[in-house]
């Protein structure tokens, strides 16, 4: 010990004077950090309810509950998460896992309150004292706990598939389907939108685990079109799914062709384990396509005899005739016909109710008919002279080529439309040597078909000439040949808040020469079969059915659906059409139903 | 009450004699487990005889909340904001070391930067703590300025947490993978400010306080820990280095970027509760020295988190594995079990507070003074929590 030991600790009295560091809250505020977990903020607007928040919350603090006054838009569950602050440890999870980053937090340390049910709180839509203020924690942008980034799918190069029919897309290899699997945050809000109500993260769970056949198991209790539609589905899911809003949506549609490619059709009714055990009553089923032989599959699992009526030579309808095989290969749309044919439904080919067959009979005869014709009678451009020789229908062209014909586009073509019939026609032109060129009356953005589809036409080299109003179709000078006038339009916003309209500029117009022009502009159905006392009994609107429930009509013997009695118009709608026609008409049949 | 069986298992050398509490010769008082000389929620046991303690008994379980058990029952993600609150005043370890396992045994590398920016929190993560120990040693010795001190600059490195990580005490911010943010802007001068200020009351405490007569007095032949009980008795960390070890993972068997930094292993040779002091108090002149050359030397972009699977079906292959780091306290370790599925199969956290505060804590006090009970369990440095887990 030293004097120095005894004098040094005075050393203290230095520090009297300094500015002390404590703050004398609540006259000063302090602010947190910009990155300060504070309390939880939620912008309602950009939230999709998808939950999982609340999934991933490790002390259950998040719960999704319906907000009053808030009206979900599609794709959104109409769900929010609720807090209790009992629970919730502010690790952030939640945050950092929003798919749609409206999950924030504030930067405030501290909110008093005397009310304890005030600490169960709906952020966004309860009234806290953080509202309106600055944010604090968001995600960092180059953290993620969810892949934005969708696994990519080999496939055909666009010069390469002008060569031939042969599909493009090329399928997931089981690694790239667990990696595109993986990514799934399995909400359910696909579910909710998919006209089938397919259990999408169920399959996709299954692909994940390698399961394939509890994968079809699942598949096919909603679409027995399952190789169909993992390659030409509509995918309204993945339009909606949220993990969309990181990047890329999951690819669900080739995730559920993941699972059918890798069972062989042979093994599926061991799979499946349908049995057959007749109940003695008939149900005739009109058109062999996606609505009817849905229909065809899920009645004879019930034990009904089913009898399938199809007026062209072959099953698939527009399945068949009208998506190219590049897109779907005879060979899959047969692996599921054939499937459904094997239970034991039988289908007459060539016939057609009104030529072979009467309308009457069928009623006459059957326990109850299901119809689903679908449309196929091309709509009219609605100009002068588009009865010209030289102007084709998409439809007639698909049909051509399914059917092994060639329909004679010749060179130059141009084809008028923006759905996925005028982008079939397009690519099948493209496919035998000619130069397309794609006429729109709107923009690209609002064209109808599939995303993918347009992309795919330009890649493979279709010209595309948006805003563009057919007025005339004339003779050219080469009687091979067609000439075509066309105006240019101007977008011009609708007053009365709908999508905007093309309006022709007469002073821009232009006149082309073309081997062909193809119209593919949408289509309508036929419906001149049904006499006309039953007529009256029926409901139509549009020239389609207007069914009721189960598809029922007021003729209470006949179900009506796919194409014919929806406005989707897609394959998938006709598939949930005629399962919940089987539905009905097994309701119907044992009595359960009365219209 | 005969303590005769455990006195022998003590066998010091002073009280040969059976202790018998009805002679009326001694006192027994518990010495928490609410106590401002208890580290933490646990209890000492104490038998006096005057003022000398001459038998002391921990009493360690007023903090369990199953930790282990609770992180079986969670995915891998969800478990990084529960690992923190094993040893509270020094979250960042924790959050370190079951990131390294889970990625060890996933098969992850997280990124180099990630690697720099977990090494800064770590480092700070030892600046807070100490700051907090020392003036926990001080106050304990009747010093409570030098609390006021260290707290108060304690709180300007969690300003330095609240702004890298979004919090100031459990910080949640190496998670597996990675890290969840890159430093904001503006921080590393921010950072040099307050190690600045750091180290300049680090000067002043050398003045204060290792140069005080009274603690001095006190501190010195307090609680030594001779050579042949290190290794016995589990001893790690300065509490080793105190007694002539130059043992300290960082430099032993390096993990993160410490191998690409410049530090000394600080040791003492007197290894009682003043040479103790003294390791840390170096030891923190040595952190901020390794925290200059983290800021000088690290990435400032790419990436800090690995290419990472679906967390909400995460699936580990099953293995084991037990990382250690050097913390405050010496070598922490986490032994972690999986079984391929999303769940961990079994979790151990193995904490140097378990030897240090039980059975050295148990030897040390006896002989001791009642007085210095505190500041021996302070110079022990321990956290009941991480005893418990």
């Amino acid at each position: 010990m030293s004097l120095k030991d005894l004098i040094s600790p005075f050393y203290v009295w230095q520090r009297a004077f300094e500015k002390p560091y404590t703050q004398k809250h609540p006259i000063q505020e302090r602010p947190g950090a910009p990155r300060y977990r504070g309390f939880h903020v939620n912008v309602l607007e950009e939230c999709v309810g998808c939950g999982t928040c609340e999934t991933i919350c490790q002390n259950h603090a998040i719960d999704m509950v319906q907000v009053e006054g808030l009206e979900p838009k599609p794709g959104d569950s109409g769900l929010r998460p609720k807090f209790d602050y009992g629970r919730c440890c502010w690790c952030a999870l939640c945050v950092d896992i929003c798919t749609t980053r409206s999950l924030r937090m504030s930067n405030h340390y501290a909110w008093i309150t005397e009310d304890p049910t005030d600490f169960n709180f709906i952020a966004g839509a309860d009234n806290m004292s953080w509202n309106g203020e600055e944010y604090g924690y968001r995600r960092d942008d180059d953290y993620h706990l969810l892949r934005g980034e969708r696994v990519k799918m080999e496939m055909l190069a666009p010069e390469e598939g002008l060569k031939s029919f042969e599909e493009v897309m090329k399928g997931y290899t089981e690694e790239q389907a667990k990696d595109e699997a993986d990514r799934c945050v399995e909400c359910g809000l696909c579910v909710a939108t998919c006209p089938a109500h397919m259990s999408i993260p169920d399959y996709i769970k299954t692909v994940r685990e390698g399961d394939y056949e509890k994968g079809l198991r699942i598949l096919y209790e909603t679409n027995p079109f399952s190789s169909t539609c993992g390659r030409i589905c509509t995918h309204r899911c993945e339009e909606v799914c949220p993990v969309g809003h990181q990047g890329e949506p999951l690819a669900i549609r080739w995730l559920k062709r993941a699972i059918v490619d890798r069972v062989p059709r042979e093994r599926y009714r061991e799979i499946l384990g349908d049995e057959v055990v007749e109940n003695g009553k008939q149900v005739a089923i009109v058109g062999a396509g996606p609505g009817g032989l849905s229909a065809a599959y899920y009645l004879r699992r019930q034990g009904y005899g089913v009898t399938v009526f199809e007026a062209q030579a072959r099953a698939g309808g527009m399945l068949r005739y009208g998506v190219p095989s590049y897109r779907l290969p005879d060979n899959q749309l047969d692996k599921d016909i054939e499937y459904i044919r094997s239970l034991g439904v039988e289908v007459r080919f060539n016939t057609c109710i009104g030529r072979e067959v009467q309308f009457a009979e069928l009623i006459d005869d059957y326990d109850a008919v299901f119809m689903a014709i679908g449309l196929n009678v091309p709509s009219s451009l609605r100009v002068k002279g588009e009865d010209h020789p030289r102007v084709l229908s998409g439809l007639q062209v698909l049909d051509d080529v399914a059917s092994d014909k060639n329909p004679g586009v010749g060179k130059n073509v141009a084809v008028i439309g923006g759905g996925n019939v005028a982008m079939d026609a397009a690519r099948v032109s493209r496919r035998m040597g000619a130069n397309v060129t794609v006429l729109y009356r709107r923009r690209i953005a609002d064209m109808p078909a599939d995303p993918e589809e347009i992309h795919e036409s330009q890649a493979e080299g279709c010209t595309f000439v948006t805003q563009a109003i057919p007025v005339e179709i004339k003779d050219a000078d080469n009687p091979d040949q067609v000439t075509i006038v066309w105006g240019e339009a101007e977008m011009v916003a609708d007053e009365k808040g709908g999508r905007p309209r093309p309006v022709l500029q007469e002073d821009r117009m232009h006149e082309e020469t073309y081997d062909c022009i193809i119209s593919a502009i949408g289509q309508g159905g036929s419906l001149d079969f049904i006499p006309g006392d039953y007529r009256d009994q029926i409901e139509f609107k549009w020239g389609k059915f207007v069914p009721g429930d189960y598809q029922q009509t007021a003729l209470q013997k006949l179900f009506v659906g796919g194409d014919i009695a929806n406005n989707t118009a897609d394959a998938i709608s006709a598939i949930e059409d005629g399962h919940h026609a089987a539905r009905g008409i097994h309701k119907f049949l044992t009595g359960e139903l009365v219209a | 009450m005969i303590y005769a069986k455990r006195r022998k298992r003590m066998s010091t050398q002073e009280h040969n004699a059976p202790i018998d509490l009805e002679s009326g010769k001694y006192v027994k008082i518990w010495q928490g487990p609410q106590h401002p000389g208890i580290t933490g929620n646990m209890a000492l046991e104490l038998v006096l005889n005057g003022d000398e303690v001459v038998d002391c008994k921990t009493h360690v379980g007023y903090l369990h909340r199953g930790f282990e058990k609770l992180m079986e029952r969670r995915t891998f993600i969800q478990n990084f904001p529960i690992v923190c609150r094993i040893a509270v005043p020094e979250p960042t370890f924790n959050e370190y070391l079951y990131a390294a396992a889970v990625e060890e045994l996933a098969g992850i590398e997280s990124p180099q930067r990630a690697q720099w920016l977990r090494t800064l929190n770590l480092e700070l993560m030892r600046l807070a703590s100490y700051l907090m120990w020392l003036g926990g040693i001080g106050a304990s010795f009747g010093q409570a300025t030098i609390y006021q001190w260290t707290v108060t600059h304690r709180d300007y490195v969690l300003d330095l947490f609240e702004e890298m990580t979004g919090a100031r005490v459990y910080h949640m911010y190496i998670v597996p993978g990675g890290v969840r943010a890159g430093l904001p802007e503006g921080f590393e001068d921010r950072a040099r400010a307050v190690l600045d200020g750091v180290e300049r009351l680090l000067n002043e405490i050398e003045k204060v306080l290792f140069k005080n007569v009274v603690f001095k007095a006190r501190a010195k032949g307090l609680g030594i820990i001779s050579k042949e009980m290190v290794d016995p008795y589990g001893i790690v960390g300065p509490n080793a280095r105190a007694a002539g070890f130059t043992r300290d993972l960082r430099r032993d068997e390096p993990y993160l970027v410490y191998d690409q930094l410049d530090f000394d292993v600080v040791t003492g040779t007197e290894s009682d509760a003043y040479a103790r002091a003294k390791v840390r108090h170096q030891e923190m002149r040595e952190g901020i020295r390794m925290m200059r050359q983290i800021l000088e030397q690290m990435p400032t972009d790419g990436p800090f988190q690995a290419k990472m699977p679906n967390v909400l079906h995460w699936e580990v292959p099953a293995g084991e594995t037990y990382v250690k780091a050097e913390c405050t306290r010496g070598e922490y370790g986490y032994y972690l079990v999986t079984d391929g599925s999303q769940y961990l199969r079994r979790v151990h956290v193995r904490g140097p507070s378990y030897t240090h505060a039980i059975a050295v804590m148990e030897k040390l006090a006896v002989g001791t003074n009642i007085a210095d009970i505190a500041g021996l369990m302070v110079s022990l440095h321990t956290y009941p929590p991480e005893i418990e887990r």
